[in-house]
Formats: structure tokens, sequence, C-alpha cells
């Protein structure tokens, strides 16, 4: 059954066409993903998928609701959420406030109820407490959880990143090239870690990549973008041995 | 010695020692036991000053907004005070050229209703402008906020049937115990710590920190914005009330923008997302302000008079002092950070070890 | 009314309004390539007048010198403004830059309160500025009747600099990338500094106009040009120099217009330009001329 439908989505920024009548449709519980040379259009995509930027033309079904031109926040609220290329942890917090904060969005109490410390808030803080720390426990975290995210090694600081957006209670997770500035054996250890929450956490993944290794060896689907239009999209070996494909990546070979 | 003392026992002697200290010296000088009048104003002026950075600080440090509305707020909160707690039979003497509005002429209120009627009020006013100026970017909300301040001002005097223009309005009945301005303050220092220890607090500095990453794990910028935005104009308001009780009258030209000035100094100095940042910058800064008053008068060395002293050298002094902390210091005193003993303590350690004396054996 | 009365008022107007637009040019300038409010523009326009009353009062330099050393005085003064307060924090954070440009701001009027006192001072007289002419009834100073005329061929000029010389390119890259600008080898420095130079030209040129309209000068007269400036810029579409040139006219008739068929109203003049502000953001937030920007996720 499919989680998410992008339906004829185009996105245009003045006179650039930057995605061109967009089809995709991903499968609930699977791990899929989107490649295609730089500057492709594939953040643009998920721009528009988590409502950052409102679709020129088409629309965005979640879970058979349209959640076309609503702002981030509602999205996230509705069970999509994200992370980002160029990591935006909340820097100068700590790892835990960073996963408290993406609990924030399923709190009941209000401002004056939590300042005055009334026991249904205080009821409520301890809970989101219990699970951001289990969170962290079963990611591997917990014992960072007093630090401030930004003094993080690199690879963990992306980890954080998937962690926070998973607190949101999210079912499909968007992750924006989350594999980038590692090197293999850490390309390895993410690609165990995103089964691992798939599996643990019933999710449905949708990544951006470009490290080939990683989408070969984890996706079960893959969708190809090249200038903003969708090229191939199907299995691994599939693309991999699709002709458009190559020719997007690699260039067309010259007449000699 | 310091790593024998810094444990939670010796840390909770000391906040009771602390408290105490404080607490008997503010009753010392309430029954005029110790100091006069003149200290007293500037430490009532300090704690009403502490309540407005702070919600300056609330806004501009701890959400990340830019506002420079300070001194608006201030004034719907003096003027609610003053308008409403002046004994009706003196109405007529104060509004003697405009006659008070007839409806707002029978209404007299407590003092501590009306101070909490004009906080709400500001908090009300605060909703509508950051209604339309927050939704957007916040790039504007400091033309917008620095305008409505001068806008309420020329509101005031103008609207003389309300505010008696610019004459002002005499006669607010004072109070008679320091613990009026320090109790509020307390509470007020109390609530808004809460408040950023909360929930809502993490949200607000998830703003300031990354406001597309907030927004992306489910915080409504546009709902925590305008909510930081009304809650900090709230306790400006509450500190005009206290202001205008302090001084007895109000009138608009209290209230010029450059008032914002004042707290923009304090909440940089102390370090714009610390509480106790801000606490120890407002009394720094408010005594300085007076005590430097001297640089205003000309200054005679050996019989020759020193041309730079002349009134106005004062203020010229303080806006240099903000530059100087913003191009070279713009964390303050405190930074991010709030004062603890840990970080008294760790202080010390770092400057016994400089030195080479004490400490235990390692 | 008459329709001399509503005649005078529309010239009155116009006028206004051109000074307003002279401001304007320099805020929404800065503030397309910087995307900082120089809150302390009002200021330079404040000094300029400044400058004027003693360059001719005190040094007693014949009018046309005056001028001369105003405008150059201004754009040193621009210039070093934008040296010490802006250029040490431009990679920091973005809060800090806006209150550098407020304690600017803070700091050069209570520089200009110590050195000039608060009292008001006389803007010098210039005979040929102040001199009164008659035009069908309506009797105008040189100043007034100019002031349009000078604020059109400014705003031409400033168009021609933009859209026609190197430099002018090299500003536009900027404003609208100011990462890729600087990666493709533009001078950066170059180009702010220019940006300020023509800012601060704009401002004294408006100061002079300004003074001889209203001779009365002392150290805060140019919060409240500035603050209704930096709007009429956003109601014209922040980054756009004509968009400015014509918010600075609306802005200028609106409050003529209010004063001239509402008196009982005179008082709230001022208050015009901010309903204007909140107007703008509630219907057309990207001003009348101004283009949607997107922000790169």
């Amino acid at each position: 059954m499919s989680i998410l439908k992008i339906n004829n989505v185009t996105m245009q920024f003045g006179g650039v066409t930057a995605v061109n009548n967009l089809n995709i449709e991903v499968q609930e519980g699977k791990i899929e993903a989107l490649i295609g040379p730089n500057g492709a259009g594939k953040t643009t995509a998920f721009n528009v998928i988590t409502g950052v930027y409102s679709p020129t033309k088409g629309n965005v079904i979640y879970k058979d609701e349209n959640i076309t031109g609503l702002t981030p926040d509602k999205i996230t609220k509705k069970g999509i959420a994200r992370t980002f290329q160029n990591i935006r942890l909340f820097k100068n917090l700590t790892v835990l406030d960073n996963i408290l904060i993406a609990n924030h969005l399923r709190l009941n109490s209000n401002f004056l109820s939590c300042t005055l410390r009334l026991p249904w808030s205080n009821r409520e803080e301890r809970q989101m407490r219990e699970k951001s720390e289990m969170l962290l426990d079963k990611l591997g975290l917990l014992g960072l959880k007093n630090e401030t995210a930004h003094s993080l090694p690199y690879g963990e600081q992306r980890k954080l990143e998937i962690a926070r957006a998973l607190a949101t209670d999210a079912k499909l997770l968007l992750l924006d090239e989350p594999a980038a500035g590692m090197n293999p054996s850490e390309t390895m250890e993410l690609s165990s870690f995103i089964h691992t929450i798939r599996d643990e956490f019933n999710l449905t993944i949708f990544m951006i990549e470009h490290h080939m290794d990683l989408v070969m060896e984890i996706s079960e689907k893959i969708y190809v973008l090249d200038f903003g239009q969708l090229i191939a999209k199907g299995s691994a070996n599939e693309v991999k041995n699709n002709q458009r494909v190559i020719e997007a990546y690699l260039g067309v070979e010259e007449d000699a | 010695m310091m790593d024998k003392l810094n444990n939670k026992k010796t840390k909770l002697y000391m906040n009771i020692l602390l408290i105490a200290l404080f607490a008997a010296i503010i009753i010392l000088l309430d029954t005029d036991t110790i100091g006069d009048n003149y200290i007293r104003r500037v430490l009532n002026l300090s704690a009403i000053y502490t309540i407005v950075s702070l919600s300056m600080n609330l806004v501009n440090g701890f959400t990340g907004l830019f506002s420079l509305g300070q001194a608006g707020f201030m004034a719907i909160g003096a003027y609610t005070v003053a308008i409403f707690t002046v004994p009706l039979a003196e109405r007529a003497k104060i509004f003697y050229v405009v006659p008070q509005n007839p409806v707002l002429a029978q209404i007299e209120l407590p003092f501590a209703i009306a101070l909490v009627l004009g906080g709400l009020l500001a908090a009300l006013i605060a909703v509508l402008i950051g209604m339309p100026v927050l939704r957007l970017k916040s790039d504007y909300l400091a033309i917008a906020t620095l305008g409505f301040s001068e806008i309420i001002r020329i509101i005031l005097t103008n609207a003389k049937s309300i505010s008696n223009g610019a004459l002002g309005i005499k006669g607010i009945p004072q109070m008679p115990t320091m613990w009026v301005f320090f109790g509020v303050a307390i509470l007020s220092v109390v609530l808004i710590w809460l408040l950023i220890d909360s929930s809502y607090g993490r949200a607000f500095k998830a703003i300031r920190e990354d406001e597309i990453a907030a927004e992306a794990m489910g915080i409504s910028l546009f709902k925590h914005k305008v909510m930081s935005f009304a809650i900090g104009a709230f306790f400006a308001g509450i500190g005009g009330g206290l202001l205008a009780s302090l001084l007895a009258t109000v009138d608009p030209k209290q209230f010029y923008f450059t008032v914002t000035y004042n707290f923009l100094l304090i909440i940089v100095l102390g370090g714009m997302g610390s509480i106790s940042g801000t606490v120890i910058a407002s009394f720094v800064v408010t005594a300085g302000l007076e005590v430097l008053r001297f640089f205003d008068d000309p200054l005679t060395l050996f019989g020759v008079t020193i041309p730079i002293f002349r009134p106005g050298f004062r203020m010229v002094i303080f806006s240099l002092l903000l530059m100087l902390l913003v191009l070279f210091f713009r964390n303050g005193l405190l930074g991010q950070k709030e004062l603890s003993w840990n970080l008294i303590f760790d202080w010390f350690k770092r400057k016994s070890k400089r030195t080479g004396k004490g400490g235990t054996a390692q | 009314m008459t329709i001399e009365i509503f005649m005078q008022q529309l010239a009155n107007g116009i006028s206004i309004g051109s000074l307003y637009a002279l401001l304007a040019i320099g805020y929404t300038m800065v503030y397309g390539i910087l995307r900082l409010i120089n809150f302390a523009h009002g200021d330079i326009f404040m000094m300029a007048a400044y400058f004027m009353v003693f360059s001719i009062i005190n040094f007693k330099l014949p009018w046309y010198v005056a001028i001369v050393i105003v405008i150059t005085a201004s754009v040193a003064l621009g210039v070093l403004l934008e040296k010490t307060a802006y250029k040490p924090l431009r990679d920091a954070p973005r809060m800090s830059i806006m209150i550098s440009a407020i304690g600017a701001s803070f700091l050069l009027e209570n520089l200009a309160t110590y050195l000039f006192t608060g009292v008001p001072k006389g803007f010098p007289d210039i005979k040929i500025l102040t001199k009164s002419v008659s035009l069908g009834g309506v009797s105008l100073s040189i100043a007034t009747l100019i002031t349009p005329f000078v604020t059109l061929i400014l705003l031409y000029v400033v168009l021609f600099i933009t859209n026609k010389t190197k430099i002018g390119m090299a500003m536009r890259a900027v404003s609208k990338d100011f990462e890729t600008a600087k990666l493709m080898g533009i001078n950066i420095n170059k180009v702010i500094s220019t940006t300020f130079i023509i800012g601060s030209s704009l401002a004294a040129i408006g100061a002079i106009l300004w003074g001889s309209k209203y001779p009365s000068i002392y150290p805060i007269m140019g919060v409240m040009p500035g603050l209704k400036c930096f709007i009429a810029a956003v109601l014209g579409g922040i980054g756009n120099t004509t968009g400015a040139v014509l918010g600075g006219f609306i802005l200028g008739m609106a409050e003529i217009m209010l004063v001239t068929f509402l008196p009982s109203l005179t008082g709230y003049r001022d208050a015009i330009a901010f309903i204007i502000l909140i107007v703008v953001l509630l219907v057309k937030p990207t001003g009348l001329l101004g283009e949607k920007v997107t922000d790169k996720v």
C-alpha cells in the first residue's frame, strides 16, 4: 500500500523548472531512494513534500490525505519527518534537548500549565524525558545526552539528526543524503542503522543519496531524477543497467 | 579546597545564606535602618529594569527575534496604572485642560489589578502587531516595534481625554515598601525561568537556533513567535506599571524609544541567553547610569576644567559601551549560561591553578 | 478648500515624497545587498544637516563649496560606519549586526547631542534655495520646487549605475546571491562600500533640501524620517530602487493628504507610515514592485 503519492508535481521558480511533472509512489514499510546528478531537483522534491515549497502544479498525498501546501510543522504533525543535506541540528543545545524539542509537537499542555508546573504538565514532561532517553539509548547515543550537539563527531551528528526526526513519532522518514561525508565503513554502519530503525519502529524510509553502494545495498526501489524529470524507476539492478541513467551520470559518448 | 566545597549540601547552604542575606538587606533598607531615599530609588529602579530587560531577553535572546518595542509596552502598562489608580477625587485636578473620558473617570482600581491589566493590555497589543509581522520573516519586527513604540507615544501625546496628553498624569499612589518592586521582580524572574525551562522554552530556543529545523520538527513558528512576543510584552507592561508607581507621574516623554536602548545594553552585557546574566547586568547598568552621572558635570583637575566632561558625555560612553560589547564581547558576561555554583567554583579553580596555590593533592 | 490650497498641498506632498524617496533608496540598497536594516542611515542624514550648518555658519564657506564638503563628509561617515560597525560582523550571527546597527545609530545621536547640544540649530538660509516663486497661484520655495526633479534625476543616475556599469552588475549579483558572488571573484568590499557611498550621498543631498524646507536641526531629527523611509522602501518592494522612490512618493502624498483633509488628525501624521507597513505586510509583503524571494533550504 502506498504511503506517499506525488502526483504530477511541477515546481517552478521564476523561469527555472526545478521539478517537472513528477510522479512517485512510495510503498509503506519500504526503503526507497531518490537519486540523480547534482541539481536534478531531488532536495526540491523533498521540500515540496515537507511543505517548504508549495508546488506550482500537482499535489502530494500522504496516507490518502492531501497535504499539498500545508506548512512544514503541520506536515510533521501528520507523520512525515526529515533530515537535511547540511545537518541542521540545534547546535548550541544538548543532545537530549534536541530530542526533547522534537517531542514538543505532541504536547497537550499549554504554556501556562507548563510554566506553573501543574501536575498533568509535569507528567507530560516526565514522559517526554523517558521517551527521549529510551530513544537515545536504543540508538546508542544515551551516553552523549548532555553534550552540546555541535561537539559531537560528524557521524554521531548525522545519527542524532535521524534520531531527532524519529522522535517526532514520524511514520515516514525523508533522509537527505544521510551518508554525505562518510567513509565506506561509516556508510556500512549507517546502512545497518537504517535497516534497524525501519524494522524496530515500523517506518517507511525515502532517501536522497549519492553513495551508490548504500543506495544499491538497501533500497527496495529507486527513482532517478535528471533535470527535474523522472527518467527511470525500479529495482537496483533495473536502474543500474538503464541506459538513460548511465547517460545522465556519465554523459553520452561522443561520436569519434 | 574548592573541590571539597563543591557538593550538594554546601550549595544548598550557600543558597540559603545568600537568600537570607538578600532578604536582610532589603528589610534593612526598607525600614530605613540603612541607606537613604536615593539608594532605595536606584534599587527599585534596578528591580523594574530587571523585569523589563528579562522580558526583552525572552524575545530577543531566547527566541531570536529582534524586537525594539519594550518602551511602548512599558508605556501601556504605565498608563494603565496611572489612569486607573489615581483616586477619583483627584482626577479633575489633573485633567484640567481636557476632562478625562467619562467612562474612565468613574473607574478606580486597586494597584494590583491595574498592574496586571496593564500587562494584559500590552500583551494584547503585542498579539495585534505580531500577527501581521511575524507571519513573515521576522526581519521587519525591529522596524515594526520601533515604529509602534513611537506611535504609542504619539497617541499618548494626542489622546488628551485618555492620557492627558503632554501634561502627563501626576499623583499616582506610591508603594510604601520596596517589597512590591522586589517581590514582583522575583516573581517575574521565577516565572520566566520556569517558562524557559519548560518544553515551550525549548521550542523558543529551537526557533533561535534554527528556524527551519524547528519548523521541520513540528513547531509552529507563527504560534510560538507570537507567544514569546506577547509574554515579553506582558512583563514589559508590568515593569511599566511599577515604574508609574515608583515615579508617581507618567508622561509621554518618559517613553521615547531611546529607553529601549538601555534594555538592549543590559541584555547584551549580561549575555543574551542568560537569565542570571540579565539580572546582574540590570543592577550594574542601572547603578552605573546613576553613578556615572558625574560624567555630565564639568570636571576640574588642579584648577583646569577638562572640556570633555559635560552634559551628554554619559550617554556617549554608554553607546560606545554597547558598540564595544557587540563588536568584541558579543556573548556578554554569561553568554547562554546561567550563574551557578559550579561556574563560580570552576572559575576559582582555574585561577588558583594559574597562581600555583592550594588545591587538593592530585 | 480652495483649488489653490489643494495645489499648494499637492506640491508639498510631492516635495516631501521626493525627500523620503532619496532616503529610501539608501535603505533599500543596503538591505538588498546585506539584508541589513541600516538604522544609522537616518542619522547620517542628520549629521549631513549639521555639517551644512557648520560649513556655512561657522566656517563661512560659500554654499556651492559647502554642498561639496557636506556630501564628501557624509560619504566618509557612511563608509566609516560600514567599516567599523558592519564589516567586522559580516560572519557573526544576524542578531549581532542588527544590534550593531542600532548601537551605531544610538551612538551618532548621543554624539550629536553631546557635541551640538539638544537645542535645535537653525539651518543656514541659502538664498538660492529659499527664494519663493509663484506658479499658478501656488507659492513655493525653489527648494520645494526642484526637489522632485533632483530626486528623479538622481534615480536615473542610480539606475544607470546599477544597470549599465560593471560595479552595478556586481551589486546586482551580490544582492541576488552573496556567497556565489564572492566565489565568482567579485570584490565584496568594493561593492558594499559603493552601496554606502551612493546611499550616503543621497542622504546628504536630501538633508540639504530638507533643511531648506524645515530649518530646525536637532540630534534626533533623523529618527522619524529614517523609520518612515525604510517603510517606504518596504512599500515599494525592498531591494528595488525604483520601488523605493515610488514608496517615498506615496508615503509623502499620504501624509500631506491626511493633514489637508483631516486637519484634526494632524498629530497622528507620523502614524501613517506605520499603518502602511502593517497593511503592506498583510496584503502584499513583497511590496509594489518587489519580487518573491525563496530561501534555499
